[in-house]
């Protein structure tokens, strides 16, 4: 996949190549500085590791399709451990869910949307020839390889009965501290700081661009809402980020150097961490779903052939959501033993975010309205995306009610909830911009059958997977369990039938991928036609090595 | 009014919906039927050996019920099918038995589940007329409309009212989860180990049983599920107050309890306080709800309800003292009298 831009060299033929010297290979990929190669090189280890996160939670459905347990023994001992006893293989199934949720919230989502779509895209959108810090955004995308590799690493070196961090991926003291011996919990906590560290610059790198480096004539209430929404997410990235350091480190020092930051016993407090964490975990959900929305507004603008609907209504409601995302953390912590009025206003404060997520939902709709629509692979996955995050957020309208969620913290349901908007939002808006912009990075066509084909088989598949949660979680049932009550059997069965189906749209996806590399048809400039306004479609696909050598300027006589 | 009679309305439909689902996985189902029995077996691993965790002495001595001077005797109850734990297959809430636990569930299935239930019919119905109405054939020219003030005035103010219209019952809820509990309510101190529960009773003697889990034929044979079932149980008296307080001697757990609408976390270093009511007696089953190691999965935890008089005589097999039955002296000098022991 690495030579996938340097083989289509040849294709941009209208392109003025004179200006295309392009590094021989390791300069290119290895000490890289354009924005393109460093956004493609994210999409692919996006794409590893999320391969990795899936197929843990593969391990992990099939654990819960019966009740006892089955296959951790098999796992544990094709990881290393001879003769696993019961503790270890219980062990493993929590290293198992530590793994599936730091992989795919730093590995996976962040690197995709961020790294991937808004290196390649951010720069291409305000017609800037690449971002403002070129090898800082090198060094953003090698230490969030580094901080993978720590991760994978920690899974090899004990962590209490056997390897690997079995802290979940919240990583709450104690159980984080004096509840788990030796290195690996140290090594995970190693690779946040040093994704989180990438992710920092990556930040810096965005804010810095999109101030600094738009064309003439794209003031900021020009900028296409993809644009707006990198950087609603750098800001966030840049606040809450360095409280997820600073947290992890007192961990560090408690686990090390003897500091009693989380333990009680040494005038800490535990649950001090649950704060400083949800004050970064909270942001970060919006960090993940943002660029999505930004990703879906392009979308439905472009094969609705209409301009966004309410576009200053968009843009600030991702402001508002931005804002009201840092002082809403603590519905995370709703049975910590919360003050009664505390929990009172974090219920209120939640529920507010329903009204600009309500205000986006409508405006899509509201796009779409009186438009031509072409229901070409990405407005399908848009459409998905539009109506599962809905149903994510209306759960999550459930859940802001601080009296009701006593019943549903750390059950299925919030699994389920959280599924609905990061698995099925998150990852369907991924889909969609990855077949939206596919032809624009690589040059060649995937197939739209195929892509129509894996929607839908994905859209039955994750529906069966974490709609059933919905009910086990009202039942009862808690997270993180590798054995259940049998009562639970039926539902938690149905959920991996839907985990079967589902990994076979990810087949379809590999195959799509594969058949556009190998006899893809070459792509125009701007393949979606009339709809598609934004900047990149007036460059070839792929775009030249560097582009904008000479700034385009902004019609500003067109209003949106 | 018409409020009730809507969202009962709509509740009927979600649950029509939900069976309709049910009837579309029917193959499903009837596979992990036939799937289940012959899966039992097949896993000897399943069944935790006697867990490892010591058991303190503090309830070995009071195993056998002991007979108390007025002939009332304690005998674990046999837990009834569908009540405290959860039902196989179902699509809800387990039944509530405790006022707050109906309040609470009254406001997710009669205003909660009919909003969001309207609120996705909506965004559905519009995504399918925008679909049906307005693609490329029907509709070939596309309108350039991307404003409209009123509109957008509209849809955030009608959301902004239905959230205030929401977040009164749910301030209410919390109000009166946060209730104090009554002055002569029993106090249970819940203690989480990695990984069993202490559950201490420092009103009547201090002392202090240890809920291990049972292995799964134990629990089967006693007639509880197993994962649900444990060897001791948290005993407290039906249609009182309980004073529960939560603390964690190494790492976080969470006392959960479904069928009463209650979870608690059991935090090292800080007690949390929270009022119980069990509106009558039976066994209701929870599980730790806070990853806290290896054996998360297998701390169950078993609350029994028991009438006044089975109580107190549960409490004197425990080697316990009860305060004088006719507690309303305490009035006269508040609480202090209550220390008993």
């Amino acid at each position: 996949m690495a030579s996938i831009p340097a083989d289509h060299e040849h294709l941009g033929a209208h392109d003025d190549h004179a200006h295309d010297h392009k590094p021989r290979f390791f300069a290119r990929w290895f000490m890289s500085t354009n924005h393109k190669d460093i956004g493609t090189m994210y999409l692919i280890f996006a794409i590893f590791a999320g391969v990795i996160g899936g197929a843990v939670s593969g391990i992990m459905r099939m654990e819960l399709m019966h009740p006892g347990i089955q296959y951790l023994g098999h796992v544990a001992s094709f990881m290393g451990e001879k003769n696993p006893t019961f503790d270890q293989q219980l062990h493993l199934w929590n290293v198992l869910i530590t793994a599936h949720g730091l992989i795919m919230v730093f590995f996976m989502v962040m690197p995709a949307l961020i790294g991937g779509f808004g290196n390649w895209f951010v720069p291409l959108m305000i017609g800037a020839p690449d971002m403002a810090f070129p090898r800082m955004n090198n060094i953003s995308f090698w230490l969030t390889v580094a901080g993978f590799c720590s991760l994978m690493f920690s899974a090899f070196v004990p962590g209490g009965v056997g390897n690997g961090a079995g802290t979940g991926w919240t990583v709450y003291a104690p159980l984080s501290t004096s509840g788990s011996q030796g290195p690996a919990v140290d090594f995970a906590i190693f690779a946040l700081h040093l994704a989180g560290a990438g992710s920092i610059l990556g930040a810096v790198n965005f804010i810095t661009t999109i101030f600094n480096m738009r064309a003439p004539g794209m003031t900021l209430h020009r900028m296409p809402l993809f644009v707006w929404s990198m950087l609603v997410t750098a800001f966030l990235l840049l606040l809450a980020l360095p409280v997820l350091a600073a947290a992890i480190t007192m961990l560090i020092t408690d686990r090390n150097f003897g500091t009693t930051f989380f333990d009680a016993s040494g005038g800490g407090d535990p649950i001090l961490y649950q704060h400083l964490f949800w004050f970064f975990g909270h942001p970060e959900v919006y960090i993940m779903i943002l660029p999505g929305f930004g990703i879906v507004s392009q979308i439905i603008s472009t094969f609705s052939k209409k301009p966004v609907f309410g576009y200053l209504g968009m843009a600030y409601a991702m402001i508002a959501i931005g804002v009201v995302g840092f002082i809403v953390w603590a519905h995370h912590m709703y049975t910590t033993g919360l003050d009664v009025d505390t929990k009172m206003y974090f219920t209120a404060a939640t529920m507010v975010i329903a009204v600009p997520t309500g205000i986006k939902i409508f405006s899509w709709i509201a796009t779409m309205w009186g438009g031509s629509i072409e229901f070409k692979s990405p407005m399908v996955w848009a459409i998905g995306f539009i109506f599962l995050f809905s149903l994510g957020g209306v759960t999550g309208v459930v859940l802001s009610n601080g009296g009701i969620d006593d019943n549903l913290q750390d059950t299925y349901y919030v699994v389920a909830h959280f599924h609905y908007v990061l698995s099925l939002g998150a990852v369907t808006s991924l889909f969609a911009g990855f077949f939206y912009w596919f032809p624009k990075m690589s040059g060649r066509w995937h197939s739209e059958f195929l892509s129509h084909v894996q929607f839908w088989i994905f859209f039955f598949g994750v529906n069966l997977i974490f709609f059933p949660m919905h009910f086990l979680g009202m039942q009862g049932m808690p997270r993180r369990y590798p054995d259940y009550a049998p009562a639970f059997e039926h539902w938690n069965t149905v959920a991996t039938y839907g985990y079967m189906l589902m990994s076979v749209s990810i087949l379809v996806f590999f195959v799509n991928i594969g058949y556009a590399l190998l006899f893809g048809r070459k792509a125009e400039g701007n393949y979606w036609g009339e709809g598609a306004t934004t900047l990149e479609w007036t460059l070839s696909s792929p775009p030249p090595f560097h582009q904008f050598e000479t700034l385009p300027v902004i019609d500003t006589t067109v209003g949106h | 009014m018409t409020i009730a009679e809507n969202s009962l309305g709509i509740t009927k439909a979600f649950k029509g919906l939900a069976l309709a689902a049910l009837i579309a996985l029917a193959p499903a189902t009837v596979f992990a039927q036939a799937a289940a029995p012959a899966q039992a077996p097949a896993s000897p691993v399943a069944v935790p050996a006697a867990p490892v965790a010591p058991a303190p002495v503090a309830s070995a001595s009071a195993a056998a019920p002991a007979t108390p001077s007025d002939g009332v005797v304690y005998i674990p109850a046999r837990p009834v099918a569908g009540k405290g734990q959860p039902i196989a297959g179902a699509y809800g809430f387990q039944k509530q038995y405790s006022a707050t636990g109906k309040e609470a569930l009254w406001m997710h299935d009669a205003l909660l589940m009919p909003i969001i239930t309207v609120v996705m019919l909506v965004v559905l119905v519009l995504l399918l007329v925008v679909i049906g109405k307005f693609n490329r054939r029907s509709n070939p020219v596309a309108s350039r409309t991307s404003h409209n003030t009123i509109i957008e005035v509209v849809w955030t103010l009608v959301p902004v009212l239905i959230l205030v219209f929401m977040a009164v019952p749910s301030i209410r809820l919390i109000a009166h989860q946060y209730r104090a509990p009554a002055k002569d309510a029993v106090t249970v101190k819940v203690t989480g180990y990695q990984w069993y529960w202490g559950y201490g009773y420092p009103d009547n003697g201090g002392f202090e049983v240890i809920s291990n889990i049972l292995p799964a034929d134990e629990a089967i044979k006693r007639g509880e599920s197993p994962q649900l079932g444990a060897d001791k149980r948290m005993v407290v008296p039906a249609g009182e107050d309980i004073r529960i307080q939560t603390t964690g001697s190494d790492v976080i757990h969470s006392f959960s309890v479904p069928s009463l609408w209650f979870k608690l976390d059991a935090v090292p270093g800080r007690v949390n306080e929270r009022v119980m009511h069990i509106d009558e007696p039976g066994v209701y089953y929870g599980q730790c709800s806070e990853l806290c190691g290896v054996r998360h999965g297998y701390m169950p935890i078993v609350v029994e309800a028991v009438t006044r008089p089975v109580f107190n005589a549960w409490i004197k097999s425990q080697g316990g003292t009860v305060g004088a039955p006719s507690a309303k002296t305490a009035e006269i000098t508040p609480a202090v009298a209550k220390t008993g022991a």
